[in-house]
């Protein structure tokens, strides 16, 4: 099996939402296995009603075709483990950065607060304006240093 | 207990695990359907945003219990969740309730009150119930309750925030979530009961019995009903109708027969 070439495809398929940032940096892939001739890719669905889970299951079967390796491909999601927003690369932290989106809080504080910098100006100066924003895996927040809103990804982790 | 990954064939396992799931489907399909008659009329634009998010997530987890249904082959998830009678639903009676009179395309008189007790209510049971299905005998129904624990973390922050500010707002807005509190205390039960396979349910190791949970979920509201000085009821009201045998309101029918109207346009539809 060919795994770099693959991981090499996989890097090619982004967030529908956020465009910037790949499925594999997002940490939604889980295994990729070959059994009889077969591709098998294993993801993890970031939220369960997500609804850009079709067209990204699409997209890296496109993306799998292209290399002419595999006449037989299957995409799971399977849900263990369960996708925690820690399996976000270093990388794909930076990504969402340039994206003009925080990366979630590496650990929730004890009081449960998130800490947040500004993805503009860096400053921890945030408040929270609406948990829940345009997508599931979002929200709002506001930067009181340079008065910029901006959207910070969840952070999602077993302990809650 | 022993994990169960495939239950044998009409086992007294299946059956009890095949209830199970309808009633955790039902419950989530039916309120997420409730919440989003919600859409564009929640009380300002930064609920909406949130209250879409939240049925979005729930309609999400009904999906993944019809999913399981279907592995086992009950049938397909859009049927599952479409096609189904009135009598053959399992959701509590609490979680069907119409959310006003009225209907959300006309004249109606929608309870953000009603609405916010009963999610805080039922969320809160939600997650209890998912606390115990993690060590559910049933390895994949374990494996979904872990992700579905993570993501309603959200949610109840969210309700819970309305319920306190709502109850501690003027003498109006504390009236009105008094009056919906009784509402929703006279139908919790059809919520926290299991059925007539309740027993069987609970000897297959699927959840723990109906009690443990039922304290556990007074556990967690009791500091919250302390904060805004109401008292829980000792005892709860026996359900006027018990969904979970498939006996429901009209209120349900009508809701049944606005999804299905969308749905038989195109069977063949993707959604
Ligand atoms: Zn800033």
């Amino acid at each position: 099996m060919n795994e770099e070439m693959i991981l090499k495809a996989l890097h090619k398929v982004k967030d529908p939402e956020i465009d910037s940032i790949s499925i594999v940096d997002l940490g939604m892939v889980e295994t990729i296995k070959e059994e009889e001739n077969r591709l098998i890719i294993e993801l993890l669905p970031t939220f369960m009603g997500c609804p850009a889970l079709d067209i990204i299951s699409e997209n890296v079967k496109k993306q799998i075709i292209s290399l002419h390796l595999y006449h037989h491909i299957d995409i799971q999601f399977i849900h263990t483990p369960p996708w925690t927003s820690n399996r976000i690369t270093e990388r794909g932290r930076e990504q969402l950065k340039s994206f003009g989106i925080a990366p979630p809080p590496a650990q929730l504080s004890e009081s449960g607060d998130w800490e947040v910098s500004c993805p503009y100006c860096g400053s921890q100066y945030t408040a929270i304006e609406n948990l829940f924003g345009p997508t599931a895996c979002r929200s709002i927040l506001y930067c009181k240093s340079c008065k910029n809103p901006f959207e910070a990804m969840k952070p999602i982790s077993t302990l809650m | 207990m022993k994990k169960i990954d495939f239950p044998p064939e009409e086992s007294m396992y299946r059956t009890a695990l095949v209830e199970l799931l309808y009633q955790l489907a039902d419950d989530d399909f039916i309120l997420a359907y409730r919440g989003s008659e919600w859409l564009g009329l929640a009380p300002h634009i930064e609920e909406d945003v949130a209250f879409s998010s939240i049925n979005q997530d729930m309609m999400g987890h009904a999906a993944m219990f019809y999913q399981l249904l279907e592995d086992l082959g009950e049938g397909d998830v859009d049927d599952l969740s479409h096609s189904r009678k009135t009598n053959e639903r399992k959701n509590g009676v609490l979680l069907e309730r119409v959310n006003g009179p009225g209907h959300y395309l006309g004249k109606h008189e929608f309870d953000w009150a009603y609405t916010v007790v009963r999610h805080y209510f039922y969320t809160q049971f939600k997650k209890v119930r998912m606390d115990s299905l993690k060590t559910s005998s049933y390895q994949p129904l374990a494996d979904v309750a872990v992700k579905v624990r993570m993501e309603i973390y959200y949610h109840l922050l969210h309700w819970k925030t309305w319920f306190l500010q709502l109850m501690q707002s003027n003498s109006d807005s504390r009236g009105r979530m008094e009056k919906a509190v009784q509402r929703v205390w006279d139908d919790v039960d059809s919520l926290l009961c299991y059925g007539p396979n309740g027993d069987d349910i609970v000897k297959a190791g699927l959840i723990e019995a109906e009690d443990k949970l039922l304290q556990r979920w007074k556990h967690f509201l009791t500091p919250v009903f302390e904060a805004v000085h109401l008292s829980i009821p000792e005892k709860l009201k026996p359900a006027a109708a018990s969904g979970r045998e498939g006996v429901h309101t009209k209120d349900l029918e009508e809701a049944l027969a606005v999804l299905s109207e969308v749905y038989y346009m195109d069977t063949t539809a993707s959604w």
